[in-house]
């Protein structure tokens, strides 16, 4: 059993939900990463997703661009990304990684060596915002070669009949894009996840994590009473780059996160069971 | 290779997913790819709606100006005493380059779909003015997506998108230039993507605009082939024009591609010098990747990140290519070449005095580039260069190198 389907497992015997933060893998700083996705983990992360820089990342809003921006200027590659993954399993075996990026970084890499890299460092599962079902096949297979899950995106503008067909070619879990717009942009319409939920449990047993659009432990709450789990990206690197604009150090930004962070997994933990 | 470059071959590009060999298709997020298949299913039939091409053509006969001039550029000709030079005056089209053609195609589309606001990426201005031209005929909301650089460097024509009703939105992120401008016009997009039509000014992007860009634009090429026959009573021995995104050139090189005898050429912006790095020339140095939707060749590092480019030109200034192009280029139907911004600007002076036609300065790597080329050809043979646009954009550019105040 794969390290996602056994942690959406144990999450669904304790009657939990999943918080996965996303962190832009090399931001603030390049040696802070690793360290930070311990953290998130000790602060009530069930998986971790790091985000992948890219110089054009297209459907990201402007604090996640900014984060891209300044792990760019850190240097960090894709090659880095994994090292980080690797590094991060020398003291965690367990909760799963999730790599998110564009299509570009693992093209240029190639898709076999990308495949072979993810299964050596650990990484459990990929989510690359550019490749639709459409284009995804190749990489799909040389993914599925080495286990690794290939995870799709679903959206509010996914007619029903698509939605049967992408989650045919899914494993690990739905990843569903909760607004339509970029990362961190407009507010989430509880009533509307909930009732295009249904439409996508209809057609899947897989888990359905809903990302875009949580802030706080209000909107994760709402969004983990109807979905398996809620994704929250923007608001923790934003916590952080407002600290370090401030004057703050990175230490204090990393705190300022993981309190974030774990108000985020209070708001989700107390939901009332069926609803 | 006669039966692989017959008529059939060239049409069976794009394929249904929108592949031209290895290059194209629709690499955008799921939000994007409903709108996609629906602009597909649309175009697909009103491509074959005789009214449709009616009306396109009645628009681009009484409202842009067509068919544009082929003119025989005489004086230059006779001092270079090689081929032939002829121009197709894309210039002289309503708003003064080919640009045009596209967006009176893609507005007749956002029309039949209902669609109330319109957005588009520009980098010199031209496309956003073609674009916010359309709109205010049409009375459909407008925002044009600029680089920050390119808002500072073509003044006048983000004063020109004003005037005319359209909303510039000049763009701060990553090189501030072309290729900024069309990620922010994407995550716009995916925003509003029920009300909003996007008009996509190239042959770039995912499927399928690279197709119908390339369609809208292809009336260049038909007009082109047919003044050379009447004209001349053959076709020409060779085609240039300059290649950014690639759409003036593919709406020129398209209706010739099974002439096995003319020989075309994309000229791409050398920038200080395609050894220099500092270029904007992705077929001529770069490697095949993935950008804004689309597979082509494109200039990046060994990590995949995307490369700043540089040109004096602002509408040339882009890490990518159309993908057509990079099939075209792949199976040797098209020599890509490239001029460099000095050769350029000596063109635009050149062509400017001596024909009195003042060209873009994105057109003028073009005009470079058949200067050196009719200097080896005989003057029993013909060239025609897409004369793509008109260069009063560029004046205060050209002065500033010239170190003049206005």
């Amino acid at each position: 059993m794969t390290r996602l389907t056994s942690c959406f497992e144990r999450l669904k015997n304790e009657g939990r939900k999943a918080v996965i933060p996303y962190i832009v893998a090399g931001d603030p700083s390049r040696f802070g990463t690793v360290p930070l996705m311990h953290r998130l983990v000790d602060a009530g992360a069930d998986i971790v997703e790091l985000g992948v820089p890219f110089s054009d990342p297209m459907s990201e809003g402007p604090v996640i661009q900014k984060g891209h921006e300044r792990a760019l200027d850190n240097g960090i590659s894709l090659r880095d990304v994994l090292g980080m993954v690797a590094d991060f399993r020398q003291h965690d075996s367990s909760t799963p990684v999730v790599v998110m990026g564009y299509a570009n970084p693992v093209e240029r890499m190639g898709y076999a060596s990308f495949a072979t890299a993810c299964a050596e460092v650990g990484v459990d599962g990929l989510i690359t915002v550019d490749l639709p079902p459409e284009e995804v096949d190749s990489l799909r297979d040389q993914l599925e070669l080495v286990g690794i899950d290939n995870i799709f995106l679903i959206s509010p503008t996914t007619p029903e009949p698509r939605i049967k067909t992408i989650v045919q070619s899914a494993s690990g879990f739905i990843y569903y894009v909760a607004v339509k717009g970029v990362t961190g942009a407009g507010h989430l319409d509880t009533a509307d996840v909930a009732s295009y939920m249904t439409k996508i449990k209809e057609a899947t047993t897989l888990p359905v994590c809903v990302g875009f659009g949580i802030k706080d432990a209000a909107s994760a709450g709402a969004v983990a009473g109807v979905a398996d789990g809620a994704v929250v990206g923007s608001a923790l690197i934003d916590t952080m780059a407002q600290t370090i604009a401030n004057g703050g150090s990175e230490e204090l930004a990393t705190d300022n996160a993981i309190s974030l962070l774990k108000s985020i997994r209070n708001g989700v933990d107390n939901v009332p069971t069926g609803v | 290779m006669t039966e692989m470059r017959s008529p059939e071959f060239f049409a069976s590009v794009p394929d249904p997913q929108g592949r031209f060999g290895p290059y194209g298709g629709k690499f955008v997020a799921e939000t994007l790819m409903t709108a996609l298949a629906d602009l597909e299913a649309l175009y697909r039939d009103l491509s074959k709606d005789p009214d449709f091409q009616r009306e396109f053509d009645t628009d681009l006969a009484h409202y842009v100006g067509r068919p544009s001039p082929l003119y025989e550029a005489a004086r230059i000709s006779d001092e270079i005493g090689g081929a032939r030079i002829f121009l197709k005056r894309e210039d002289l089209n309503h708003t003064g380059a080919h640009k045009v053609n596209n967006t009176i195609g893609q507005a007749l589309l956002a029309k039949h779909m209902g669609k109330k606001r319109v957005i588009a990426e520009t980098g010199a201005g031209q496309h956003g003015v073609a674009s916010a031209t359309v709109a205010a005929r049409l009375g459909l909301e407008c925002h044009v997506f600029m680089g920050a650089e390119d808002v500072k460097r073509q003044a006048l024509n983000v004063y020109r998108m004003k005037l005319l009703g359209a909303e510039v939105v000049p763009v701060t992120s990553g090189s501030r230039t072309l290729k900024d401008a069309m990620n922010e016009a994407l995550r716009d997009w995916v925003t509003y993507v029920d009300s909003t039509f996007y008009i996509i000014g190239t042959v770039a992007g995912p499927h399928p605009y690279p197709m119908l860009v390339r369609d809208f634009q292809s009336v260049i090429g038909r007009e082109a082939r047919r003044q050379c026959l009447e004209r001349n009573g053959r076709l020409p021995d060779a085609l240039v024009a300059c290649v950014g995104g690639g759409s003036n050139a593919i709406g020129l090189f398209h209706p010739f591609l099974p002439d096995e005898g003319v020989a075309m050429y994309g000229v791409e912006a050398g920038g200080h010098g395609v050894e220099t790095g500092e270029h904007a020339a992705p077929l001529s140095a770069g490697t095949p990747g993935v950008l804004h939707g689309n597979r082509t060749y494109l200039m990046q590092d060994e990590n995949g990140q995307i490369l700043h480019t540089h040109s004096v030109s602002a509408g040339l200034d882009y890490p990518g290519v159309g993908p057509e192009h990079a099939w075209l280029k792949d199976i040797g139907r098209v020599q890509y070449v490239s001029a460099n911004d000095d050769e350029a600007l000596a063109a635009f002076h050149r062509w400017t005095r001596m024909e009195g036609i003042m060209p873009a300065l994105e057109t003028a790597h073009a005009l470079a580039y058949a200067e050196r080329l009719a200097a080896d050809m005989s003057p029993e043979q013909h060239i025609v260069v897409n004369l793509s646009g008109r260069g009063d954009k560029d004046i205060l550019t050209v002065a500033a190198i010239d170190g003049i105040e206005l």
